[in-house]
């Protein structure tokens, strides 16, 4: 125990105490995320023609290690088509209470449809309301369920409780304010 | 006469105040400042910067159960948290915050008042220790005690040289020689260091906090006290913080004296050399550790309490042989 060593420990701590707080306040400020986090999914769809990358292939639903994902497909219509293939998915739901965010579809997705978006912010009272359809998942939609019913209540726009310092390129189309 | 003594009242009465005041905002300014240096933001959520946090946790605090454990003694078990705040509310009387009229008490013995007074505090934590009936309160009060009262001697001892230069025990006329020679922290600065390090123990702060050494003792004396009774124990524990932090200030800072030849405004000065002490103490909590329980008895008896004894023979002999004159 020498004087020195009790010196240098106040230095460090007076240091310390004119630094900026680590702290995020966060319902405030919003939480920085890194490029890679995985959050809410998003369905993609290409960016010139419009149309869904998914083909209704369920390769994510047979990926996915939680029994989260249901995909029912459909034959497209050729005049009218929705996706590129000949088949893309009628229904597409993920249940986020059952998702372990591992990543598992976007890694097995033939099309690149199924990519993992940033959202966090998923809790919610209702067991159904969990169930995410296309409609909440595709790149259009902005927010997720609470996040977006909140927002109608309010007439507000929607908040969103992160920052990344990019959007990586696989989430093309999104729009993230 | 009686008009006298209406006087002093609402000195004492205004006084009280700010010190229960000075203790709601020094629990905010504690944990602010305590987090800043663990570069956190700490409690800012009710109030602007948190300013409304010490209502918060007094309206908390009042509305928890009061549990008394069934093998304490009632009549001990009530009397300690009044006897613990009352001396630590009332050791601050004799502080003078201004000039002539500016203190409760100008009292000719007003350095053996603080310590008669934050002697009987210790009553206080002895008591409480003793009623609760309860291992770990038993063992906390007398860690306790045998801490305060050795480190109580090492701070009578270096406040000696202090009151033999000056040749007074009133705080006022201490203060006054201060203005009148400069500062004690001058003169007397080996008196200082030990009075500052014994100061420590006296308010239980880090490095000497061990009445309330958690990891050991869950909290020490006062673990069987909830609610207003736990809140009277919190108050006495900050006001000895409070007051100890004003006394080095009186005692070796000059008071309410203004330093550098600025205009002389009471209270102000002593506030700002206050703060001084609040913020030097708040730092070396945030930096330190706490030292074992047989190191510090040891440093207590050992180091400070001879090296203020030797100190004060030295100061005695330079005041025989002339002093000042």
């Amino acid at each position: 125990m020498s004087v020195m060593a009790l010196a240098k420990a106040l230095g460090i701590t007076l240091r310390h105490f004119f630094s900026k707080p680590v702290t995020i306040p966060y319902p405030d400020a919003p939480v920085p995320l890194k490029p890679r986090f995985h959050g809410r999914h998003v369905l993609t769809r290409h960016p010139d023609t419009g149309l869904e990358k998914c083909i209704g292939c369920s390769l994510c639903a047979a990926a996915c290690p939680a029994y989260a994902i249901y995909v029912e497909p459909a034959e497209n219509d050729p005049e009218n088509p929705v996706s590129i293939g000949e088949r893309y998915a009628k229904v597409y739901e993920i249940n986020m209470l059952r998702c372990i965010f591992c990543g598992n579809c976007e890694e097995a997705c033939p099309t690149g449809a199924i990519v993992m978006g940033y959202e966090f912010e998923l809790a919610d009272y209702r067991y159904a309301d969990f169930v995410y359809t296309k409609k909440d998942l595709l790149v259009d939609t902005v927010g997720s369920k609470p996040q977006r019913r909140e927002a109608k209540e309010k007439k507000k726009p929607v908040k969103l409780g992160f920052e990344v310092p990019y959007v990586r390129p696989e989430l093309e189309g999104v729009k993230y304010e | 006469m009686i008009g006298a003594l209406f006087v002093t009242a609402v000195k004492a009465l205004v006084l009280i105040l700010a010190l229960l005041f000075a203790f709601a905002y020094i629990t905010w300014i504690m944990r602010r400042g305590l987090a800043r240096f663990q570069v956190r933001l700490g409690p800012n959520r009710v109030g602007p910067f948190g300013l409304l946090q010490p209502i918060a946790d007094a309206v908390k605090a009042i509305f928890k159960e009061d549990i008394t454990v069934a093998q304490a003694d009632r009549l001990l078990y009530w009397l300690a948290p009044l006897l613990a705040f009352t001396f630590a509310l009332a050791a601050f009387a004799v502080i003078p915050v201004g000039p002539d009229g500016w203190v409760v008490a100008n009292l000719d013995m007003g350095v053996l008042y603080v310590f008669a007074a934050s002697e009987l505090a210790i009553y206080g934590v002895f008591l409480a220790g003793w009623a609760s009936g309860s291992k770990y309160p038993l063992m906390g009060g007398l860690r306790s005690i045998a801490a305060l009262v050795g480190y109580e001697l090492a701070l009578g001892m270096a406040i000696l040289p202090v009151v033999l230069m000056a040749g007074t025990l009133n705080l006022q006329e201490i203060v006054e020689w201060q203005k009148q020679h400069g500062y004690f922290i001058v003169y007397q600065l080996p008196a200082f260091l030990i009075y500052f390090i014994a100061s420590l123990a006296e308010m239980s702060r880090t490095p000497f906090d061990f009445a309330e050494a958690e990891q050991e003792l869950v909290a020490g004396f006062h673990t069987e006290y909830s609610s207003t009774k736990f809140v009277a124990f919190y108050i006495a524990e900050l006001l000895h913080w409070i007051v100890g932090s004003a006394l080095i200030a009186t005692l070796f800072l000059g008071g309410w004296d203004a330093p550098f030849g600025l205009p002389e405004i009471p209270v102000l000065w002593l506030f700002v050399k206050w703060a001084l002490f609040i913020f030097l103490v708040l730092w070396i909590w945030a930096s330190w550790f706490r030292t074992r329980y047989d190191q510090m008895i040891r440093f207590a008896w050992g180091v400070l309490l001879p090296a203020a004894t030797v100190w004060f023979l030295i100061t005695a002999y330079y005041v025989v042989k002339g002093g000042m004159a």
